[in-house]
């Protein structure tokens, strides 16, 4: 990849570098098992079955949902028609007077919806805390006068609210205690700006030693840190791929991911969500045809995809990925910004929770920002991809180095789930994580909700449909004090609202039972028990018709 | 006692069609706009249906005692 301009059809040769020397991940990664026996067999020969649902809703609760936004949209037409009459005051944007002869900048649906439908909601969504994000937090209260137009906050505050919501995998975004010492020593020595980027005079010994770090724990050549994990995605593709490569995205990839294929120039082509003859059936037409009209092959063939998707809680089908990669010759390039320290039996992401070799994915991306609670992310790989992405990427360039203490952060997290701390507790957390997750998926299921997902991923979305049933069941709960996180339209398709709950290693079993107890009378209160085991809605076998025959 | 049942059983009833109805997100003035009109399309559904059906009935039946009739003279 650091030669853009070499052999044009050949994918690179994906075995040509030598073998790692067993000297210094060995070490390091006593506990990494798994990993390190395939790597020695070299091909192991089992992988983990994927046991995935998503289940069909019943055909009234589709039609009623849509019933209702049908209701929204009607009172929706009715009130901007009040608007435009100037019987109602107009609280959302509009156009100043000397613009309204030109194009109207807020007609499109998506400014129909906020200004209609989730402003009637909206007061479950961007709820301010007062509190570290760990396993209870508390909330500020607020009102809205004029139904979430404005908030007003009442100064009292909801203490000790149980957190359903936020990515803190391992419990490790916490407030200040004992452990978390060494960053205050860092802060101490370093300060916290840095004031250069890492081209210039913006590598400091903390950043080297954490890219060791990174490079030991995910057992690949090198790694190189970034100080912002969204950054990391959007500015790093563009520095991979460029005009004449294709690039093949799962639809359902993270904003930081699109953005940054779309910053490329590349050729984009969307397969349907880890659906393998999608991918499959790109790969050969890509292969095949080559670029269009010119008919040349593709300079490069990266494909793009998650490791746990954040909304449906899927795990990325690796093992098949890299099958085709390896066949198609392609690059992979994987964001494992939610699997990285939350799956596999050391937390090492998705590459050990299949037992795969880390040398079979070309690009490793990661964000600090989950599960070690703290900020950034990471771009790590063969060390000539990373020694290319050092001089080429922008947010080495252009963008200020991380910040010290963040760093320390990151190293002490890092220690700590690698056990070089000299205790067992991060894979402890590891394990808690696992079996929370388990544990919290499996009585939902037998309570009868519709989740979706893998059963190992602790991102575990629960389907609402109705948009009233969205507000209540996010009122209800935080009511009984449970802050839980509510996903609306421009995030999921418009009939699939749902609450995305993130288990966490610092919930007690104590905790899940009274979120479980709680989701259990809301299931009652809202009618939410919508499962029937019915089959999936993405099932395994494509549909046949749309393949061409095989030679 | 019974009568707060009876009285819980409708509020329940009341909260799930605003609920899957969705006019629960609606407010006050458009929910009561909102249950006007349906109240009044249900009424006049009600009304039309006291007027009509009895007569449709009658009607229909006559028709079809008619057909049978006649069948029934062919056959002998």
């Amino acid at each position: 990849m650091a030669n853009p301009g070499g052999d044009a059809v050949c994918n690179g040769n994906l075995h040509k570098h030598e073998k790692q020397s067993d000297g210094s991940p060995s070490g390091n990664c006593a506990k990494n098992g798994i990993v390190k026996e395939a790597q020695q067999n070299g091909r192991p020969h089992f992988y983990k079955p994927i046991v995935e649902s998503f289940e069909e809703a019943p055909l009234h609760v589709m039609v009623f949902t849509y019933l209702g936004y049908g209701l929204g949209t009607l009172f929706g037409y009715l009130r901007d028609f009040l608007r435009s009459c100037g019987i109602e005051k107009c609280n959302a944007a509009i156009e100043r007077e000397e613009q309204k002869d030109f194009v109207p900048l807020y007609q499109n649906f998506e400014n129909f919806y906020t200004r209609n439908l989730y402003m009637r909601i909206r007061d479950n969504w961007n709820r301010p805390i007062c509190s570290a994000p760990g396993s209870r937090f508390d909330v500020m209260e607020r009102v809205s006068d004029d139904y979430n137009w404005t908030f007003r906050f009442t100064g009292r505050i909801i203490k000790d609210v149980i957190n359903m919501g936020s990515y803190n995998f391992l419990g490790l975004a916490a407030s200040y205690d004992e452990s978390i010492r060494t960053v205050k020593d860092v802060l101490e020595e370093y300060g916290l700006g840095v004031a250069s980027t890492r081209h210039e005079m913006g590598s400091l010994d903390k950043h080297e030693e954490l890219e060791s770090l990174v490079a030991k724990f995910l057992n690949v050549e090198a790694a190189m840190v970034f100080g912002m994990g969204f950054a990391t995605n959007s500015m790093n593709i563009p520095a991979l791929v460029g005009k004449g490569c294709l690039i093949l995205s799962d639809e359902l990839n993270h904003a930081s991911l699109v953005l940054g294929a779309r910053l490329s120039g590349a050729t984009i082509r969307i397969f349907k969500h880890n659906n393998m003859q999608s991918l499959e059936k790109l790969l050969r037409d890509a292969v095949i045809y080559g670029q269009p009209r010119i008919r040349r092959a593709w300079k490069k063939i990266l494909i793009l995809v998650e490791g746990i998707y954040s909304m449906e809680g899927s795990i990325v089908d690796l093992p098949q990925i890299v099958a085709l990669k390896k066949k198609y010759k392609a690059y992979l390039y994987i964001d494992e910004a939610h699997s990285i320290g939350s799956v596999g039996p050391t937390g090492r992401g998705v590459i050990e929770f299949f037992g795969l070799d880390p040398r079979d994915v070309d690009v490793f991306m990661g964000t600090f920002t989950k599960s070690f609670g703290a900020a950034g992310g990471y771009i790590a790989g063969r060390k000539d991809l990373v020694d290319y992405l050092r001089v080429h990427s922008h947010s080495a360039v252009y963008a200020t180095s991380m910040s010290p203490p963040v760093a320390e952060q990151i190293i002490r997290s890092m220690k700590f789930i690698m056990g070089l701390d000299g205790t067992t507790q991060g894979l402890q957390r590891v394990r808690q994580l696992a079996k929370n997750t388990r544990y919290f998926r499996q009585r939902l299921n037998e309570m009868g909700f519709i989740i979706y997902g893998n059963e190992e991923s602790p991102v575990i979305p629960l389907l609402l449909y109705m948009p009233a049933k969205v507000a209540a069941f996010a009122r209800h709960l935080l009511n009984r004090k449970i802050g839980v996180v509510v996903v609306g339209f421009p995030a999921t398709p418009l009939a699939e609202a749902r609450a995305r709950f993130c288990v966490s290693a610092a919930h007690t079993r104590e905790m899940l039972d009274t979120v479980l107890e709680n989701l259990d009378e809301m299931g009652d209160l809202l009618q939410l028990k919508y499962s029937r085991h019915r089959k999936s809605t993405r099932p395994e076998l494509y549909d046949e018709t749309s393949f061409e025959l095989e030679d | 006692m019974d009568f707060k049942r009876v009285k819980d059983y409708f509020s329940w009833l009341y909260y799930q069609y605003q609920i899957i109805s969705c006019c629960a997100v609606l407010e006050p003035w458009e929910q009561s706009m909102f249950n006007t009109i349906l109240l009044t399309i249900f009424a006049m559904v009600v009304y039309t249906a006291y007027v009509f059906i009895p007569i449709h009935i009658r009607l229909a039946w006559e028709f079809f005692s008619k057909i049978c009739g006649y069948h029934s003279t062919i056959s002998n």
